[in-house]
Parts: C-alpha cells; sequence; structure tokens
C-alpha cells in the first residue's frame, strides 16, 4: 500500500486494474520472499506443498532402501548379511517410514498443493497452521531416522503389538520414540485435515457447488473426514503404550487387568481407514487422470462421489479383519468377512465407472496414463487378494504369511503408488513449469510394472508354501529359495525405476521443456493459472459454471472481482452451493509456525524420558501460541 | 559466518547424543570374549595394613552392564527363571536379605555383586560359579542393581508384565549418595 | 498387450500350482480342516482370476477401440451414456451378488473349521520366546506328560490343542492340517484337527515374537494309534541311567555345569522349568523347535554354541571344556 493510499485508507480492488499492474501488485502483496527467514516463514500453500512432496519422497527413499536391505538378506537362504536385530529394526523402520512418513504425507501434499488451485481459491484454509503441519511432520520424521541411526531405532514392527513392545520385553527407549513419532505425525496429518475441509467447503470459488467440485477434492474431503475419526485412535494407543513404559500403567498388562488385545483393537481402528486415507486420494488421482488422458469427463460423477463416502464410512467397520486369528468369537468376526467383501461393492463402481471413461473416450498413452493402467492390472489383483484374506478361513491360513505381504503390497503399490507417480508426471509441469521427459517415463514405467510384478507376485506363492512374515531368515530345506531370489530381482528392478523416477525429475527441472499453462488440456481450474502458479493463484477468483470449467469456458474463464490488491483476501462462501459470503483476509507469513513445531517437538521428544517433560515443555509452546495469536492489524473488512 | 558455526554446534550434539544411546540401546547378543575375560577383584574388608584402603583390581568396564536396557531386561528375566525370587522374593527378601534397601552386606557396587553370585556368601547364599555363564551374572547383578535403584530410569523397565509387589525398576527411589560401597560401611545406623 | 498378459496368467497358474508341494504348504491338505480350506481358496482363486480377466479384457478392448475424434471433450452422445449406465449397473449388481455369495461360503466353511468334536488327545501347547512347550494331558494326572516343540498325534482322530502364551503373542501353524491360532499371554484359545495320514508336518509362529521368530518351528508327527500309545508310553517314564561310562560322565556333567539351571530330565536332580524338557531329547526329529535335523553332529554344535546358530535365543553360550563335549552329546544323544 501507498503512504497516500494508507492515511486515506483506499482499499483498491482488483475490478479497476488492467492485466500488468494487478499482477504487480498482487504479486507484492501474496509473495514469499526469499531470504531465509522469509522462506521459513512463508504460509504460501504451493511452497508449504512442495516442500511436504519432495520430505515425503526423501522418506519414500529410505523406506525403499531398507526394503532394498531386507530383500538382500531373503534372496538366500540363512544368509549372514543382515542380524536378526538389524532385521527387526529394518522392517519396522520400512514399515513406518511408508506408511506414515510417506505415504499418508504424500497424499496430503498433493491436497495442500491441489486442492486450493482446483477450487479457485488464493490460499489454503488457515496457512499458519498448515506451516506448522510442515514442520511437525519434518521433525517427527527425522526424530525417527536419526534415532535409527542412532541405534534407538525401533524394532518391534510398525504395528508394535504388546507384549512384545512393552517395558519388559522391548527393554530401553526403541518404541518409545516409536510411539512418539506417531504423534508427531498424526498431529501434522489432522492438521492438514483440518485445513482442507474448511477449504473444500467455505472456500471454493463462486459458482462450484456440491457437484461440481472436482472427484480429486471429493477425495480429499473424504479422507479428511476418514484422518479426524482415525487417527486419535492411534495417537490414544500410542499414548497409553508410552504410559505403559514410562510411568507403569497397567492398560496392556492382562497380569494386572488389562488386555494385549486392547492394543490390537484401537491400532487396527486406525490402520484401517489408514490405509484408505492412503487409497482414496489416489483414487482421486485416478479420475483427474483418466479425464484428462481419454479426452472426456469421467463417467458416473455422482457415483463415484457417493462411492468414495461409502468406502469412508464403511472403512472404520472392517478392523476386526486384522484379528482374525486372535481367537475373538466366530460370530462376530464373520460379521467382519461381510464388511470386508461389502467394500469391495463401492471400490468396484468405481472401478466400472473408470473402465466406462475410457471405453468412451480416445485414450492419449503419455506417463501419467500407463501408470494409471498399471493401476488397473495391479489393484484389481490386490482387491481380490484382499476379498480372499476376508474370509475368516482363508485368513486362518495366509494371515502372518508373505501372501498378506503380496496383498497389502498389491493394493498399496498398485492403489496407491502407481497412481501417485501418474499424477507426479501429470501435475509436475503445474509445479515446475517444466515436462518431465517421455522416454524416461516410459523406461520408468515399464520397469516398475515389470519389476513390482516381479517382486511381489511370487510372494503370494511364498505365503501358501508356509512362509510367514517378519522372518530375518529361513532354512534352505523349505525350498523357498528361488522364489525368494525372483523376488529380490523384481525388486531390484523396482528400487531402479525409482531411480529413473529421480532422474526423470532432476533432468527435467533442470532442463525439461518448458509447459505453458495447460500442456495436457485437461478441464480443472488449477490449469487455468501459470505454470508454476503465481503466489496468488489467480489474479481474478475464477465464477465457475460447469465441473470442467476449462472445458466448458474454452475462450476466457468468467472471474468475479471485487477483492482487494494490496492486502491478502479470499472469498469465503455458502457450502453447499459456493454463494460468496465474505470477503475472508488470510494470514501473512509468520515464523511462529516453525517456533511452535519447535517447542511441540522439543517437548514431545522429552516425554518418552520424563513425564515432567509434559509440564515443563507446555511452557514454550504457550509462548509460541501467544506470538502466533498475538493480534495483528489486519483489516477485517465488511462485505 | 553462522552457518559453519551452527553445523558445528549441531555435530557436537549428534555425537554427544550418539554416544550415550549407543550404550543403552545396544544388544549384544554375544557377549564380548574380550570383555568376558579379566577377572574383577574385590575386598570384602575394610581393614588392610598400612594407611591406604584396601587393593582392589576392578577393570571399570562392567559398568556397561548396568546402562545398557538390554541387560538389566535379560537380568530381571533371569532373575526369575534363576529362581533368585525363591530367597530374596522380588527385591523384599525372604530367607535372604531383601535387596530393594540401602543395605548392603557385601557391597552395592556392580562388581561386589556378581562377586556374591558366582562365589556364595555365608548363611546360605549359594555359589553359582560354573551354573550361571558369566556374561549372565553381570546381567543379574546388574538387574539388582536396577532392584537398589542405582540405575537410570530410562534403562529399567517401567513395570513388570507380571503381578509384583513393587513398582517398575525405572521407578524405584535412587539410594541415598555413599562415599564409598565398601563392605562394613553400609550397616544401617 | 494381449500376449503379454496370457504369458503372464501362463506363468502365473504355473506358479500357483507350484505352491502345492512343500513342507510346509497349505495347499497339501492333510486333514479335513486344512482340506477345507484348501478348497475354498481354489473356489475364491478360481472366481477372482475369472473377475480380473474379465477387468483386463474390457480395459483392453475399450483402449483398442478405435472412437473418432472428440473436439470438445464435453460433446458426449447421450445414448451412449445411457449405454454405459446399464451396464455399470450391471456389473455393481453382478458385483454385489458375488460378494454375497463369497460371504456365504467362507461363513459356511467356517463354521465347519471351527466346530468342535469330542477330542481324542488333548495338548496344552504354551508359547515361549522362541520354543513350544507341550504338555499332553489326560484325566489321571500321572498319564500327563510334557515334551518340546514336536507334537505326536494319533492318526484320524481329532486333537484339541489348548493354546496360551508366556511371554509375548506367538501364533501356532501347522498349515498341511489346519489354520494358525495365536498364544496371547492372558488368553485361552483353542485349536482342532485331525490328520488323516501317518506322517510328518511342519509349523512355524505365525506371529512376530522377538529375535528368533524366524527359527520357531514345530513339527506334528501323526502315528496310527496303536504307535502312538507306545511313543506316549515311552514320553511317560523317566530317562534311563546311561549304560556306558561315558553317558554316565555326560550325566555327572548335564548337572553340574550351567544345563540344570534350565532344563528338566525326569530321573535325574535336573528339574527346571525354564527351557524346553530334555527327559526324550534324542527321540525328537529336531533340535531348536525344528532348525536342526537331530543328529550328534548338531546336538554338538547347538550345545557348543547356541548363539551362532540362533543369535538372541535365550540358551547362553556355556563354555565347555574339549574333554567334557563328547561326553555330554553321547548322554543327550541317549536320550531317546
Amino acid at each position: 500500500m501507498t503512504t497516500f493510499e494508507k492515511a486515506t485508507h483506499l482499499d483498491v480492488r482488483d475490478t479497476d486494474l488492467g492485466q500488468a499492474e494487478l499482477h504487480a501488485r498482487l504479486l507484492r502483496t501474496w509473495r514469499t520472499g526469499s531470504s531465509l527467514l522469509d522462506r521459513l516463514s512463508s504460509v504460501d500453500h504451493k511452497v508449504i506443498g512442495r516442500r511436504y512432496i519432495i520430505t515425503a519422497f526423501a522418506f519414500l527413499c529410505l523406506g525403499g532402501l531398507s526394503a532394498m536391505a531386507m530383500r538382500m538378506q531373503l534372496a538366500q537362504p540363512e544368509a549372514k548379511l543382515i542380524g536378526p536385530d538389524l532385521y527387526n529394526q529394518l522392517f519396522t523402520m520400512h514399515g513406518t517410514t511408508m506408511m506414515f512418513l510417506f505415504a499418508v504425507p504424500v497424499m496430503e501434499a498433493f491436497g495442500v498443493y491441489l486442492v486450493p488451485l482446483m477450487v479457485g481459491t488464493r490460499n489454503i484454509a488457515f496457512p499458519r497452521l498448515n506451516a506448522f503441519s510442515y514442520w511437525v511432520y519434518l521433525f517427527g520424521g527425522a526424530f525417527l531416522w536419526i534415532s535409527f541411526m542412532l541405534k534407538i531405532g525401533p524394532d518391534v514392527g510398525w504395528f508394535a503389538y504388546v507384549p512384545l513392545s512393552g517395558p519388559d520385553f522391548s527393554p530401553g527407549k526403541r518404541t518409545d520414540v516409536w510411539a512418539q513419532m506417531i504423534t508427531f505425525t498424526e498431529v501434522s496429518a489432522l492438521a492438514v485435515a483440518v485445513e482442507i475441509i474448511v477449504t473444500v467447503f467455505k472456500l471454493r470459488a463462486p459458482g462450484m457447488t456440491l457437484d461440481r467440485i472436482p472427484l480429486f477434492v471429493w477425495s480429499m474431503l473424504v479422507t479428511s473426514f476418514l484422518i479426524i475419526f482415525a487417527m486419535p485412535a492411534v495417537m490414544v494407543a500410542s499414548t497409553m503404550l508410552i504410559l505403559d513404559r514410562l510411568v507403569g500403567t497397567h492398560f496392556f498388562n492382562p497380569a494386572e487387568g488389562g488386555d494385549a488385545l486392547l492394543w490390537q483393537h484401537l491400532f487396527w481402528f486406525f490402520g484401517h481407514p489408514e490405509v484408505y486415507i492412503i487409497f482414496i486420494p489416489a483414487t482421486g488421482m485416478v479420475s483427474s487422470i483418466i479425464a484428462a488422458f481419454s479426452r472426456r469427463p469421467v463417467f458416473g460423477y455422482l457415483p463415484l462421489v457417493l462411492s468414495l463416502i461409502a468406502v469412508g464410512f464403511l472403512s472404520f467397520g472392517l478392523w476386526v479383519h486384522h484379528m482374525f486369528v486372535t481367537g475373538l468369537p466366530q460370530l462376530g468376526a464373520s460379521f467382519f468377512t461381510a464388511s470386508s467383501m461389502l467394500i469391495a461393492v463401492p471400490n468396484g463402481i468405481q472401478i466400472f465407472c473408470w473402465l466406462a471413461t475410457l471405453w468412451d473416450g480416445k485414450p492419449i498413452f503419455k506417463t501419467p496414463l500407463l501408470f494409471v493402467l498399471g493401476f488397473f492390472f495391479i489393484f484389481v489383483i490386490g482387491g481380490l487378494s484382499g476379498v480372499m484374506v476376508a474370509s475368516v478361513p482363508i485368513d486362518t491360513q495366509v494371515h502372518d504369511t508373505y501372501f498378506v505381504v503380496a496383498h497389502f503390497h498389491y493394493v498399496l503399490i498398485g492403489g496407491a503408488v502407481f497412481p501417485l507417480i501418474g499424477a507426479l508426471y501429470y501435475w509436475f509441469p503445474k509445479i515446475t513449469g517444466r515436462l518431465m521427459d517421455e522416454n524416461l517415463g516410459r523406461w520408468n514405467f515399464w520397469l516398475a510394472f515389470i519389476g513390482f510384478n516381479v517382486a511381489f507376485f511370487p510372494m503370494h506363492i511364498l505365503g501358501l508354501q508356509g512362509m510367514p512374515r517378519r522372518v530375518y531368515t529361513y532354512l534352505p530345506e523349505m525350498g523357498w529359495g528361488p522364489l525368494n531370489l525372483l523376488a529380490s530381482v523384481g525388486a531390484l528392478l523396482l528400487f531402479i525405476s525409482f531411480v529413473l523416477l529421480l532422474l526423470n525429475v532432476m533432468i527435467s527441472v533442470a532442463r525439461g521443456a518448458i509447459a505453458d499453462d495447460n500442456p495436457w488440456d485437461a478441464g480443472t481450474l488449477e490449469w487455468a493459472t501459470s505454470s508454476p502458479p503465481a503466489p496468488y493463484n489467480f489474479s481474478r477468483v475464477p465464477f465457475v459454471t460447469h465441473r470442467e470449467p476449462l472445458w466448458d469456458n474454452r475462450d476466457a474463464l468468467p472471474v468475479v472481482t471485487g477483492l482487494s490488491v494490496d492486502s491478502r483476501e479470499l472469498i469465503s462462501g455458502t457450502v453447499t452451493e459456493a454463494f460468496p459470503q465474505h470477503r475472508e483476509s488470510s494470514p501473512a507469513p509468520s515464523i511462529w509456525p516453525l517456533l511452535a513445531a519447535i517447542a511441540v517437538g522439543a517437548a514431545f521428544v522429552a516425554s518418552i524420558f520424563t513425564p515432567w517433560a509434559v509440564v515443563w515443555g507446555s511452557i514454550p509452546v504457550a509462548i509460541a501460541l501467544v506470538g502466533w495469536f498475538w493480534p495483528k492489524d489486519t483489516p477485517e473488512d465488511e462485505k | 559466518m553462522k552457518r559453519p558455526f551452527a553445523a558445528r554446534l549441531v555435530a557436537v550434539l549428534l555425537l554427544t547424543a550418539l554416544l550415550a544411546a549407543c550404550e543403552r540401546e545396544d544388544r549384544p547378543l554375544r557377549s564380548s570374549p574380550v570383555l568376558s575375560g579379566g577377572r574383577e577383584e574385590i575386598a570384602l574388608s575394610t581393614n588392610a595394613p598400612g594407611p591406604g584402603a584396601p587393593t582392589e583390581y576392578k577393570t571399570g568396564t562392567r559398568g556397561e552392564y548396568e546402562k545398557n536396557a538390554f541387560h538389566v531386561s535379560q537380568g530381571k528375566k533371569l532373575y526369575t527363571w534363576y529362581n533368585c525370587s525363591g530367597c530374596h522374593a522380588n527385591g523384599g527378601g525372604g530367607s535372604g536379605p531383601a535387596l530393594m534397601d540401602d543395605v548392603w552386606i557385601y557391597g552395592s557396587a556392580i562388581e561386589n555383586i556378581a562377586a556374591s553370585i558366582r562365589e556364595g556368601r555365608p548363611n546360605g547364599m549359594p555359589t553359582f560359579r560354573g551354573k550361571i555363564p558369566e556374561d549372565q551374572i553381570w546381567q543379574i547383578a546388574a538387574y539388582v542393581r536396577a532392584l537398589g535403584g542405582f540405575v537410570a530410569s530410562d534403562v529399567a523397565s517401567s513395570r513388570h508384565d507380571e503381578m509384583r509387589s513393587h513398582e517398575g525398576e525405572s521407578r524405584l527411589p535412587s539410594p541415598p549418595a555413599r562415599t564409598s560401597s565398601q563392605p562394613g560401611l553400609a550397616h544401617p545406623k | 498387450m494381449r500376449g503379454g498378459l496370457r504369458v503372464t496368467g501362463g506363468m502365473a497358474a504355473a506358479w500357483l500350482l507350484s505352491a502345492c508341494s512343500g513342507p510346509q504348504s497349505a495347499l497339501d491338505p492333510q486333514g479335513p480342516h486344512a482340506d477345507n480350506l484348501a478348497r475354498l481358496f481354489w473356489i475364491f482363486t478360481v472366481i477372482s482370476a475369472v473377475i480380473w480377466l474379465a477387468v483386463m479384457v474390457v480395459l483392453v478392448l475399450g483402449l483398442a477401440r478405435r472412437v473418432p475424434n472428440r473436439l470438445d471433450p464435453l460433446a458426449l452422445e447421450p445414448r451412449a451414456e445411457r449405454r454405459s449406465l446399464v451396464v455399470v449397473g450391471g456389473a455393481v449388481v453382478a458385483t454385489a451378488l458375488t460378494v454375497i455369495a463369497l460371504t456365504a461360503l467362507s461363513y459356511f466353511s467356517q463354521r465347519k473349521l471351527f466346530a468342535r468334536e469330542n477330542p481324542g488327545v488333548t495338548v496344552k501347547v504354551t508359547g515361549y520366546q522362541w520354543w513350544w512347550d507341550v504338555r499332553y494331558e489326560s484325566e489321571s494326572p500321572d498319564r500327563t506328560f510334557t515334551t518340546a516343540n514336536e507334537i505326536y498325534v494319533p492318526v484320524g482322530v481329532p486333537v484339541t490343542v489348548k493354546l496360551t502364551g508366556y511371554d509375548v503373542i506367538h501364533s501356532f501353524w501347522v498349515p498341511s492340517l489346519t489354520g494358525k491360532q495365536d498364544l496371547i499371554p492372558g488368553q485361552d484359545n483353542e485349536i482342532q484337527f485331525v490328520a488323516s495320514r501317518p506322517g510328518v508336518y511342519r509349523g512355524q509362529c505365525a506371529e512376530f515374537c522377538g529375535w528368533q521368530h524366524a527359527h520357531m518351528g514345530m513339527f506334528v508327527v501323526a502315528l496310527p494309534r496303536p504307535e502312538f500309545e507306545a511313543w506316549a508310553e515311552a514320553q511317560r517314564t523317566p530317562a534311563a541311567r546311561p549304560e556306558d561310562a561315558e553317558g554316565q560322565k555326560g550325566a555327572e556333567l548335564f548337572v553340574s555345569k550351567a544345563c540344570v539351571m534350565c532344563h528338566t530330565i525326569r530321573g535325574t536332580s535336573a528339574g527346571s522349568r525354564v527351557g524346553p524338557d530334555l527327559t526324550h531329547f534324542a527321540s525328537r526329529k529336531s533340535i531348536a523347535s525344528a532348525t536342526l535335523p537331530m543328529s550328534r553332529g548338531n546336538i554338538a554344535a547347538w550345545v557348543v554354541d547356541p548363539q551362532g546358530i540362533k543369535p538372541g535365543v535365550n540358551m547362553p553360550n556355556v563354555s565347555i571344556a574339549a574333554d567334557e563335549l563328547d561326553p555330554l552329546v553321547s548322554y543327550l544323544a541317549g536320550l531317546r
């Protein structure tokens, strides 16, 4: 604001300005500075989203390296490469990293980056909370991996069943590190979930009624509700475990009235929705990619949305299928067989709708679509093997064997990672302004596809041949050697494909072909911004008239005017019709989220050593929150 | 300017943490042949000719056992399995003396406790030489130290997976400071 | 693409069939429970394979089909949309019906699996880190006996196995005989199976229980009834005093070294219950929970360096002098 404008309280709106001056003034208002302090204080959802994506992929690499170490050890019977203690730590780190530090955060990351762009607003709701959640996530992940380097890495599996993870059988602080890392990541996930729900409900561009919301945004919305209802269960469980291990409570101690199965119930009440938290955003990615690469809107918008919601609700009714062999009453168990099989119906609806879209559309076989086709091949196998393990009798044979390992890798890698890589190729031009290399992309896809299937299909057979999970080696006379060797070779191919992906990203960022605003000619709003988007996203907030706004308005996008250019403003509207209600001011950059995250992180880490850390640690947290919420003079205008 | 200093500070902090954590979290499934050898020689009496204290030979390396969570937890299991609780109950004593109190007739240092287990003691403590391997004797001694409250709270276990009459070892009160752990000085006042 | 699919399908079929054999295979059923499970598995597999193939065929056809270039992506043909709706709707109904049918099949199989008959033999198995304590129960207390890591059963007779955990959660799993069930501290579980044929069936712990979870195996040996009774009688007798001098020296060594602190040999003064009961150790087919086959050499290897074979196991390395090893091994090998 110029001094004259400040003095006269002149509020310049975007209605009156020409394009160049509008861009200049919005840039000044919304940009993140380039000094270190500015970059650490950024509340731009795109900056934070990019950081999230990069950090999540870094954890993918770490998790992948631990998997490669495991596969090298298992390639031969009685191999002496890795002993039992290190192996137990490796498979724990692999599972924990992939589930808590990669899969959920990367989906959230894409949500944080894309949802505000797709709903046509300038920033995510609660931007400082967004920054805070990233820092907490980073600190939690760093805490876990630094602990692993210091030999305090957990070694009880990513699910940490008691009594093995209790104080008598898991001495030291290893399990406490695991349990507290969960607290970090769950706080982070809950924060992002809240932001996404509010963004989707209140900050949509005018005219974007509920049935014009892109499918990816719907998937992130449903996922956010799942996070809010599921994460507290694991936070409670991990907190109870820390209490047992630190102050001697008896939650999980059968000798004093506790129950070892209580842990399993609490963990899996979270654990099953967790895999849907990972899978549902991937279905949103698949919808986006299929629409763009079959040159038509996705068939069956309403059934797809209803399926997403149905899957969300149903996913809370399945958790006991992880406990079929614990000796629970059979009538109850068979109920969970029914519900676990029932969830195949909404998932089937999604598959059929996508198939119908591809049937009627004209496919363009670029890398994103290749990964989506790989998704179909792999995920359907995983889903069907899931129907098999949902059956109690079959599960009594295959539970805790390599059959289940094969199943969940088919659904997680096929169902979430393949769409994710496709999404990376798809949205890379938007995020960086350059296209990824198509040739390398094809090599990436085929290596990943072949490597994955060679690695994991034999595991179905290994499980049926009697190989249990979580074993650091096996006897030569069991006859599992050849298939294990084959799986290890496949794992190596899969690993190389990820190296290729990394290479492709690095080369393309430096020397990729420059992308224009909408290189794929897709229909959703994020493609209306420049590549990469300006810090303010849209120079004027679009007015939405159709589910695929860019396909409906090919010449020029209708816009809404009236937002201030010299202060950070967004439009907030009604929940169903997105009828504009207020000009909402969006917080400016602030260092307090980082400071609060440091305070919270220190309190969490110290509290595994002494309960007093919660008391004394709350003081820096309180100070940070006071600094964060201290009233600032943002003018809150009337409408 | 600022960055090299910050980097150095972080490195130093990490190194300190590394050394500290290393000891507690190691899982030495096999005892080190070098460390297992070497006899600790302690004196049971405070009297010795001449002005000085009695001559003792302690390698000083045995302290690692009570700083390592794995050793203490193994000692806890062995305490039950080898029936130490038969005479000492779960630390409260019975026909044998209590191990959770301040009275250490033969000394409270880990070398003294290990010697008591190995040699046996008058009035009923059997000698376990040849019956309990050396490494395990030290693990049991480390656990007895935990019962006495000498072991750090992040090393010892916080509660038992079975019914016991006392809180977990990490929550037992620390013993009052003593100038020496020599026998004879441990009688109650 | 279609050729590749067929090749993949063929390889998959070949691999699947290879799973039918193996010392611990769920697809090599040797009892009615495992049979029931294997049959259910094959039904599910065939139905799943058919569904997957159908989806792949539709996908490939849909991709290959020639569709005119649509300049405006929003220009959809209402008739085609309606047709897709009908087809998708039909597919959804078919899915729902299939799911209901599979649930029903599973339910009936489950009822058969968990149905209980009057057992001919009752065994109580307690899971320890990393071995199985096996106690044969009987109405008269003097006919009970304890062994470890191997369960002998009569052929054709229902055997009830009661399961509990001593320390952490383990899982009892003998794939050729029946499904698994967990051994949970503080909880009493139960499983029942019938061995249809004489044979040796391997099993393994199937719940992660610490360092040597990988080496916590067991054998179930099915014998015709008379031979089973003879075996049980032999197990009830205490260990015979060795007749040769070397064996007697070994017996003395056993009770004078660390061995006596953890093991029981009925008929001697060794009575500790920390480790497996060794009264008829040499009558077993394996050592260290199905990790090593029974032989003199393996007994020596195990006794000298258990930590090398199963790092982390609760049996410590005990120093055994060179002239002590042979008598000790002779003694142990004589405990039939």
